[in-house]
């Protein structure tokens, strides 16, 4: 599987990948604007995210504070920008987390058969519960803070990738070249290393950027409800919190940091959805 | 077919267990002394250890796993720390708005993802695919409070034809009621709407590839009824499943879209006992809808016979 993955990229460079699969391009290049921003902050922003300036309360945005000012006088624009960071961190860091949580449940249960009926079946339960529920419990028994917001999202994550990773696992097993390894002596882990992980590579990159997503959108969720990350520090589920109760006098503070949200999860979509049309042709609309 | 609904049911038995073991560890680890604060701020060392001792909170964890299971058995999900009252009574009473707010938007999802998915797959590559596609990976993207937020601006500010917020129940006259709901519902619809739409066109081009259809078509049945009868009921397996999955999808919606539109239902009643960590409650509402979740899957997985009668239980 991984060779026809290689085989199926597109050679001759970018105008060819730009050819046949528009949305890598795209969903990187947005994804790309995001992490340039969380990075070149200090330098894209005038004003500090937590300077108050109250003559700048509820102000509309315009030429001099581009994105306006909240309920107490901050400047929606530098706050955004900021924000970023929290964002990102979290879709990296769950995304990471995540599948290398996911990647030992499912290698253990793909391999260990006893193991398996225990695993599997605590991973049904904690399917059962829904995973912004589960994130939230986990937060309120440890505290609000970037790095627990990070550790809630991935447990909940952790299910998806297990099982994925387990039906791959399960599908290698029965194949021949796998079997002839086994057979000829060779040493699990180097079967692991040679025969299983790379072809576990395409479809947990895929799911990766689904998990990036997802976890972005749940921190969101997380701080729009409270529960996330403190307000101490701007990120854009907090900041559309805090313009909540005045959205129908001063719309441009939820409306900012909601676009930045949904432009960076549409871009990492996008690029999900292109490499999985690069890797699995399957769903490659007909044309 | 009663024994195949006894027979599934009794196999959800260790799914919610584990559910509960899960749901249970997480009080269990809290930090903070629960008979402290049920206690109150004047009580005493005493005063507390006595309350400990009433409660049982002195006992060990299975033993408090075991007198939890049989109260949540019994239909008692502890008492809430901050108002003093059975949890089981405070989900009870915001049962209503949550279940107006699922069904509606379940329904609105269903209306709008169907039939946009099945004439995505029908015209392939054409200018509706597209657009229903693009749609798609927007309601991935845009999160549901953003959206809510859109709508709020253009319907209720804008043009002042909707109510911004609240809830009025069902008893005091229907055209209120919906009045309230159609916005909430209608921005969790379409969020809900893109998986369900994506998962519609994707079955469907692969059971239109099929011969059978070419066949149907073939002997001069209308395009309708083939997509309808022979292709909709062949695909309908995957799509009621995802329908089934995207249920959790709808419940972190619900927590999200009550708390924009201020609507007093289960979703508010988790995010305010999250503010005042109000743990007993925490816990009821997730056990709560973890039950919900399992048992609509249950149901997905019952209806599979109706639509294909290979599926035998």
């Amino acid at each position: 599987m991984s060779v026809t993955a290689t085989a199926a990229l597109p050679a001759g460079g970018l105008t060819r990948l730009w050819q046949r699969h528009p949305n890598i391009i795209i969903g990187a290049g947005m994804l790309g604007l995001a992490v340039f921003a969380a990075f070149a902050a200090p330098w894209l922003v005038s004003v500090d995210p937590q300077t108050i300036a109250p003559f700048n309360r509820l102000e509309a945005p315009g030429a001099e504070f581009w994105f306006g000012g909240d309920l107490i006088g901050r400047d929606v624009y530098s706050r955004t920008v900021y924000g970023a960071r929290v964002s990102l961190a979290v879709g990296f860091g769950v995304a990471i987390g995540g599948i290398s949580l996911g990647l030992i449940v499912g290698l253990l249960s793909g391999f260990v058969r006893w193991v398996d009926q225990i695993l599997m079946r605590v991973m049904d339960g904690l399917m059962a519960i829904p995973s912004i529920l589960l994130a939230v419990a986990l937060i309120s028994l440890t505290g609000a803070s970037l790095k627990n917001v990070i550790i809630a999202i991935s447990i909940a994550e952790v299910p998806r990738v297990a099982r994925l990773v387990r039906s791959v696992v399960l599908s290698l097993k029965e194949q021949p070249y796998v079997e002839a390894a086994v057979t000829a002596g060779t040493p699990f882990l180097l079967i692991l290393w040679r025969h299983v992980l790379p072809n576990t590579l395409a479809p947990l990159l895929i799911q990766g950027t689904y998990i990036f997503a997802s976890a972005v959108l749940t921190e969101a969720i997380l701080s729009f409800i409270g529960a996330g990350t403190p307000p101490s520090t701007p990120s854009w589920g907090n900041i559309i919190a805090e313009g909540r109760t005045v959205f129908s006098i001063a719309p441009h503070i939820v409306l900012f940091p909601g676009l930045a949200l949904s432009f960076t999860v549409l871009g990492v979509n996008l690029l999900g959805d292109g490499l999985r049309d690069v890797f699995d042709p399957r769903y490659v609309s007909r044309k | 077919m009663l024994a195949v609904v006894i027979r599934r049911l009794l196999a959800t038995i260790p799914v919610m267990t584990i559910v509960a073991v899960i749901v249970f560890s997480l009080l269990y680890l809290t930090p903070g002394d629960p008979a402290a604060v049920l206690a109150g701020e004047q009580a005493t060392a005493e005063d507390i250890e006595r309350l400990r001792v009433s409660l049982g909170l002195d006992q060990p964890y299975l033993v408090r796993f075991g007198q939890w299971i049989t109260g949540v058995l019994h239909g008692d999900l502890g008492t809430s720390i901050f108002s003093r009252r059975p949890v089981m009574e405070l989900i009870v009473q915001r049962l209503e708005p949550t279940i107006a707010l699922t069904l509606a938007s379940l329904l609105i999802a269903v209306l709008i993802a169907v039939p946009l998915g099945v004439i995505a797959a029908w015209r392939s590559g054409g200018i509706v695919d597209r657009m229903a596609m693009s749609f798609a990976v927007l309601g991935f993207s845009v999160p549901v409070f953003v959206l809510s937020y859109l709508l709020i601006a253009l319907f209720s500010v804008k043009l002042q034809l909707l109510p911004v917020q609240g809830y009025v129940p069902i008893a005091y006259g229907f055209v209120p009621f919906a009045q309230h709901l159609i916005l909430p519902a209608v921005s969790l619809g379409i969020i809900n709407a893109a998986l369900i739409a994506r998962i519609t066109r994707t079955t469907m081009l692969e059971v239109l590839n099929q011969d059978y259809i070419r066949a149907a078509r073939a002997k001069g049945l209308s395009v309708r009824r083939v997509l309808v009868r022979h292709a909709l009921k062949n695909a309908a397996v995957p799509i009621v499943t995802v329908i089934g999955i995207s249920f959790a999808l709808l419940i972190s919606g619900v927590v999200v879209t009550e708390t924009v539109f201020n609507i007093p239902g289960l979703g508010r009643l988790t995010v305010d006992a999250i503010l005042r960590r109000d743990y007993p409650v925490i816990q009821g509402v997730i056990l709560v809808f973890s039950a919900t979740y399992v048992v609509v899957n249950l149901l997905v997985d019952l209806s599979y016979g109706l639509f294909d009668p290979r599926i035998k239980h």
